[in-house]
């Protein structure tokens, strides 16, 4: 089966408490707290989109934007039909 | 419909502390929706009062915020008028034991298919951190400031005795459990009781010198396991977490309607 891949992590930083639980369970350490102690993805790099720091952000701030290969081919199917 | 559909954004950021529980199982419960594929328009969310209950104001369902402890009694007036709709009672430990301790059992008792989640932090927290009935013995609370005399209740244990036709227990560390169990719990025919351990950093986490949120929630990933685990054997102190009842027994609503029916016969 193929990867999911990560696309991006949004962080709507109005709803971000900085308390820091996504970036400690983060289990590849992807997160960190910036100096406005707000999380950001500082090595997006390492994340393998299992979701944890949304599923256990308090304040509904977390989103990990994922794509599957698969569904990636299939949407540029899609484009070029709607292109022919 | 994505999660977040669930929510009332306009109201964000909620007003519960930085690293507080409660926001976890907000976002465990629009997930678990979201799974069963509900109509929010056919789900009422029902609340008291405290830092638990302000979670119906959060959720883009039908939402009634009513007295201190008498959550379940509402909800049991909105099922018996309308059972099409599927109830939801979050409840604090205070709320649901110590103010709404008889609604509570005898909620229970009747088998009125709504889904309770003790939202359990083991303090008060919205009016200052006062002891709960689930706080423990030998804890710290303002009002226990040498220490808590009184024995708290085994939510799981009560609710069983009392009759719920299903419960079970997690914690917000275990989110994905607790998405399960909430999923379960909500499609159960029958008064369902889900106990959630949630973390009070600012009140019962400081007081007890736990910690913050992080070292709340590992003491949930250290201080618990799953039921009949060979854990437990070793170690009686852990805390199970899962399913202890699930059955079937005659529901409430269709039980009413029932002698409704037969009153008309006569």
């Amino acid at each position: 089966m193929a990867k999911t891949q990560l696309k991006e992590h949004h962080i709507e930083l109005g709803w971000c408490k900085g308390c820091g639980i996504c970036v400690h369970f983060c289990p590849k350490k992807v997160l960190e707290m910036d100096d406005q102690d707000k999380a950001y993805a500082a090595r997006p790099e390492d994340c393998i989109c299992c979701r944890m720091c949304e599923l256990r952000c308090p304040d509904l701030a977390v989103e990990v934007i994922c794509e599957s290969p698969n569904k990636k081919k299939a949407a540029a199917k899609t484009m070029e039909a709607a292109n022919e | 419909m994505a999660s977040k559909d669930f929510i009332r954004k306009r109201f964000f950021p909620h007003i519960w502390c930085p690293g507080c529980g409660h926001g976890i199982i907000l976002n465990g419960l629009v997930r678990a929706v979201e799974n069963l594929g509900l109509d929010r328009k056919n789900i009422v969310m029902v609340s008291g009062i405290g830092c638990s209950a302000r979670i119906s104001g959060y959720v883009d369902f039908h939402s009634l915020h009513t007295l201190h402890g008498r959550a379940l009694a509402f909800a049991t007036g909105v099922k018996l008028s309308k059972p099409e709709l599927d109830v939801i009672v979050p409840m604090g430990d205070g709320d649901a034991l110590a103010i709404g301790g008889n609604h509570f059992i005898h909620a229970a008792r009747r088998n009125i298919e709504m889904t309770a989640i003790v939202m359990n932090n083991r303090i008060y927290g919205m009016t200052g951190g006062q002891f709960s009935p689930l706080s423990g013995y030998g804890t710290m609370g303002t009002t226990v400031p040498y220490g808590n005399i009184d024995h708290d209740f085994d939510v799981v244990d009560l609710s069983l005795s009392a009759g719920a036709t299903f419960v079970a227990r997690t914690t917000t560390y275990h989110v994905h459990e607790m998405i399960d169990l909430l999923t379960k719990a909500i499609s159960h025919k029958g008064f369902s009781v889900l106990e959630v351990l949630t973390q009070c950093p600012t009140y019962f986490g400081r007081r007890n010198r736990i910690g913050d949120a992080v070292q709340m929630m590992e003491t949930y990933k250290t201080g618990t396991t799953r039921i009949g685990s060979k854990k437990k054997q070793e170690n009686p102190e852990l805390i199970e977490r899962g399913i202890f009842a699930q059955k079937e027994l005659p529901e409430y609503c269709r039980e009413y309607d029932s002698i409704i029916e037969k009153a008309k016969r006569k």
